[in-house]
């Protein structure tokens, strides 16, 4: 099994820890002025997305994670599985479980690109793009010159999700929205 | 690493003529005491046993016959050599390098200042540091002293001698996430103490740290405090979270010296660590007569940093990281 030494590892390397696969954020040198050498990871679970630090002896070896990170589509949902496709032209799909969805089930939209997480070859986590256009189907009617005072009123959205949105939209309106803070950003151009 | 546009200081003209004050200034109080100035070899055909620093090396031919220099990590042993031969007190200003990760206050290549002071005790000693800090910066400075357990009692709440394995690897877990499967009591202590004492200790004066526990003695004396406690008669000086110094009553018992370089070489054996050539010509000199006597190793380039305010160990060295 490949492996990184604790004293080698850089941000961005992926390795198991615990059981579970993890990001390397940071990796602080902690030498005592004579004596044992540790490193102090800082380190992201790619399962729970918790971030927290270890200490580990100078030149302790970690199992490297195989976890990829893989641009895929959106295609449909069977209700058990949330189905994904690659971009990249091999056409190869995977079906990723709620588990894996995660938050990102209320931002799934066909046709729109994610990244998904697979570890040992299967999806784990899928990550939605920043930003999102979706259609508005349900909301209270928009109150019309109302354009700049605060307001707001929630809207749902064709995906299911519920976000906050000012007064003046409404339904059957797409609208832009930060899939990080789940906020609406602005009535969507184009399209 | 080699980069063809990384040509420039990283440090500013301006920081350059501070650390030459300094290096002057280092070298007028010296001269004042009446300590002699020494300048022993960067490279020996031998090496520290140390298990935890790792040395630079450099291969040459040298009379037909393939050599193996080792760059030296502090001019320690060559300067108990040269006090077994006779010599006075002696200070050394110059380069030490280890083969470590380099960062925010390690180089592989620094300035060291090293001292040892003939009949002097390590408490002397520290009072000299007081002395020379006084007189580098202008005011007087009066640095803490903690022993190590007390220092522990006061940041960690647990006696370090007394604590059980238990404690310690619990203590540590609880700090560190490390330490639960860790049966080294010395390990469980050194970090922490690099993790929670450290960052803790000196933040408004210099604090000297002294009485370490015996096995962390290195070259030090071992002696028995007021507690009945084995310590070693060490201490390394912080201040404002950086380990500044390094200071031993000196060990003159050459049969001692030799067991722990055997016990270090030993160690390192059984880690598997790269084999080097142990400088045994230290033991000869012990068995020839080191004076008694108490020695010190300042990190010029981290003193520099602190008394400019300076983040970062490259911005008070003219070429450092990746422009060396």
């Amino acid at each position: 099994m490949a492996s990184y030494s604790t004293s080698e590892l850089r941000s961005g390397n992926k390795v198991m820890v615990d059981g579970d696969p993890c990001a390397v954020l940071d990796n602080e040198h902690v030498k005592p002025g004579k004596g044992q050498a540790f490193n102090r990871i800082k380190l992201r679970n790619l399962k729970s997305g918790r971030v927290w630090e270890r200490t580990f002896k100078s030149g302790d070896s970690l199992e490297t994670a195989d976890v990829m990170d893989t641009d895929m589509e959106y295609l449909y949902t069977d209700g058990e599985f949330y189905h994904f496709m690659a971009t990249d032209g091999s056409f190869e799909q995977h079906g990723a479980d709620t588990n894996a969805v995660g938050d990102a089930a209320k931002w799934l939209k066909e046709q729109e690109t994610y990244v998904v997480t697979l570890y040992n070859g299967a999806p784990f986590a899928v990550q939605p793009p920043n930003f999102i256009e979706l259609e508005v189907t349900e909301t209270d009617p928009g109150l019309k010159g109302d354009t700049a005072n605060g307001g707001s009123k929630p809207a749902t959205l064709s995906t299911g999700a519920v976000i906050r949105v000012p007064l003046f939209i409404n339904i059957g309106e797409v609208l832009r929205v930060d899939t990080r803070t789940g906020e609406y950003v602005s009535r969507a151009t184009g399209k | 690493m080699y980069q063809s546009n990384a040509w420039q200081p990283t440090a500013t003209i301006t920081m350059l003529k501070a650390r030459a004050q300094l290096l002057r200034q280092i070298r007028e109080f010296f001269y004042a005491r009446d300590v002699l100035e020494v300048d022993t070899p960067c490279l020996s055909l031998a090496s520290i046993s140390d298990p935890h620093i790792e040395v630079l090396t450099s291969q040459t031919r040298t009379l037909g016959q393939e050599v193996t220099y080792y760059l030296q990590t502090s001019p320690e042993y060559a300067m108990k050599r040269l006090l077994a031969a006779g010599a006075p007190s002696i200070y050394q200003l110059g380069k030490v390098f280890r083969a470590e990760e380099i960062g925010r206050r390690h180089g592989i290549e620094f300035t060291m200042l090293e001292w040892y002071r003939l009949d002097f005790d390590h408490w002397q000693l520290m009072s000299e540091m007081d002395d020379l800090l006084s007189c580098l910066m202008g005011q007087a400075i009066c640095s803490e002293r903690l022993s190590y357990a007390q220092a522990f009692e006061r940041h960690l709440g647990l006696n370090p001698f007394q604590a059980s394995l238990e404690a310690l690897q619990q203590a540590c877990h609880q700090h560190t996430e490390f330490g639960l499967e860790e049966n080294d009591r010395d390990t469980l202590l050194e970090l922490l103490f690099a993790t929670v004492v450290e960052p803790n200790i000196g933040q408004q004066v210099p604090c000297f740290i002294h009485s370490y526990p015996a096995s962390q003695a290195a070259l030090a004396k071992q002696q028995i405090d007021e507690h009945g406690q084995a310590v070693a008669a060490r201490f390394e000086w912080y201040w404002r979270g950086m380990e500044l110094a390094n200071g031993y009553h000196e060990l003159t018992d050459a049969c001692e010296q030799q067991q722990r370089m055997q016990q270090e070489m030993a160690e390192r054996a059984q880690h598997k660590q790269v084999w080097r050539q142990a400088d045994e010509r230290l033991i000869k000199a012990l068995e020839k007569g080191l004076p008694e006597c108490a020695g010190v190793a300042l990190g010029v380039d981290r003193l520099l940093m602190l008394l400019l305010d300076q983040e970062h160990i490259n911005h008070v060295m003219p070429f450092a990281g990746a422009n060396v």
